[in-house]
């Protein structure tokens, strides 16, 4: 019998997202190949360092934004 | 004239008097056409969710290179202080941008500033290292308060965002003109290439145009007529217009005449 795993349950610009627990901040830049460079990271209303991305781990419930620049007046 | 006459904002120089902001166009490729024709070494942005299942999509980045044109990040969409310092500290994260434009809306419908968030997002950014641009009504009063507050350009209306109308009320814009030395920069509701040149005439310091030239019918024209009108309202201001009479004053001179 398979090992069952419990996923952790987030949001990701407003949308759920059922991730892999233990994952970090960085592992999900990875899975979704997001340009780090050109974005800016914010994890429950706090703006997450980028050099930091791997120390912090996801949990249930968090509430994650990526932001980029798009046109505007 | 000083052979170089450059717009100065926070001691930075740019060649160009026209910003330009990057909404609205068709699409990416006539948006960074029209950038590079009507010469503008600044441009507004807005910071939007990234489309995470999506990145087939084209960005901003890939065709305004951020290395070449300055990025100056806008608040556009909030209505209050706590939305527009959200905004701009993840703008300055993005990529160490520090040069902002603050844009507090107040009313849903006449896309009027509300003074009063403004004012406040103002100094807070301020304090927090911010390079302050700031989206203003065209009152004297406020616009002096703003400059106490620590903003590095003040960039009051002519008329209501996208509203074309022109400027409204130029014995503001003049009175503001006469009381600050900060860059004084006319936003909002520009829309024709006269308009731009008036606002330069009045002793503005630059003008930032999107609605009048992404909307068009050519907005690669306009680009072009926009760079114009601003280059000759600055030479225009500069050259000192003469004095307006009512009768005629004669061009040519009566002596010698048969």
């Amino acid at each position: 019998m398979m090992k069952k795993i419990n996923k952790v349950k987030i949001r990701i610009n407003g949308k759920i997202f059922n991730l892999k627990p233990k994952m970090t901040l960085k592992d999900v830049i990875i899975k979704y190949k997001i340009p780090l460079k050109k974005v800016a990271i914010e994890l429950n209303k706090k703006i997450v360092n980028k050099q930091e991305l791997g120390k912090i781990k996801i949990k249930k419930f968090d509430k994650i934004e990526i932001v980029h620049f798009i046109g505007g007046g | 004239m000083k052979e170089k006459d450059f717009l100065r904002i926070s001691n930075k120089k740019y060649n160009s008097r026209l910003i330009v902001g990057t909404g609205k166009y068709k699409n990416f490729e006539e948006c960074a056409k029209s950038v590079e024709i009507s010469g503008a070494e600044i441009v507004t942005v807005a910071v939007r969710r990234v489309n995470i299942q999506d990145k087939s999509k084209p960005i901003l980045m890939d065709y305004i290179n951020p290395r070449k044109i300055t990025y100056l990040p806008n608040t556009a969409g909030c209505f209050n202080s706590t939305e527009a310092l959200r905004t701009l500290r993840l703008a300055r994260e993005i990529g160490g941008w520090k040069l902002v434009k603050l844009e507090v809306l107040g009313d849903k419908k006449t896309l009027l500033p509300d003074m009063i968030e403004t004012l406040r997002s103002t100094e807070v950014l301020t304090k927090e290292g911010f390079k302050v641009m700031v989206y203003c009504n065209d009152d004297p009063l406020m616009a002096k308060r703003l400059e106490n507050a620590g903003a590095v350009a003040i960039m009051p209306l002519a008329a209501p965002i996208g509203s074309g109308l022109g400027i409204q009320n130029k014995t503001n814009i003049k009175i503001i003109r006469s009381q600050t030395k900060l860059p004084l920069i006319i936003d909002a509701g520009l829309g024709q290439s006269s308009d731009a040149a008036e606002a330069m005439e009045l002793g503005c310091d630059g003008v930032l145009i999107n609605t009048a030239i992404a909307k068009a019918k050519n907005p690669l024209k306009m680009a072009l007529a926009m760079k114009h009108a601003v280059t000759a309202g600055r030479y225009s201001y500069l050259a000192g217009r003469i004095k307006k009479n009512i009768l005629g004053v004669r061009s040519t001179s009566k002596k010698g005449i048969i």
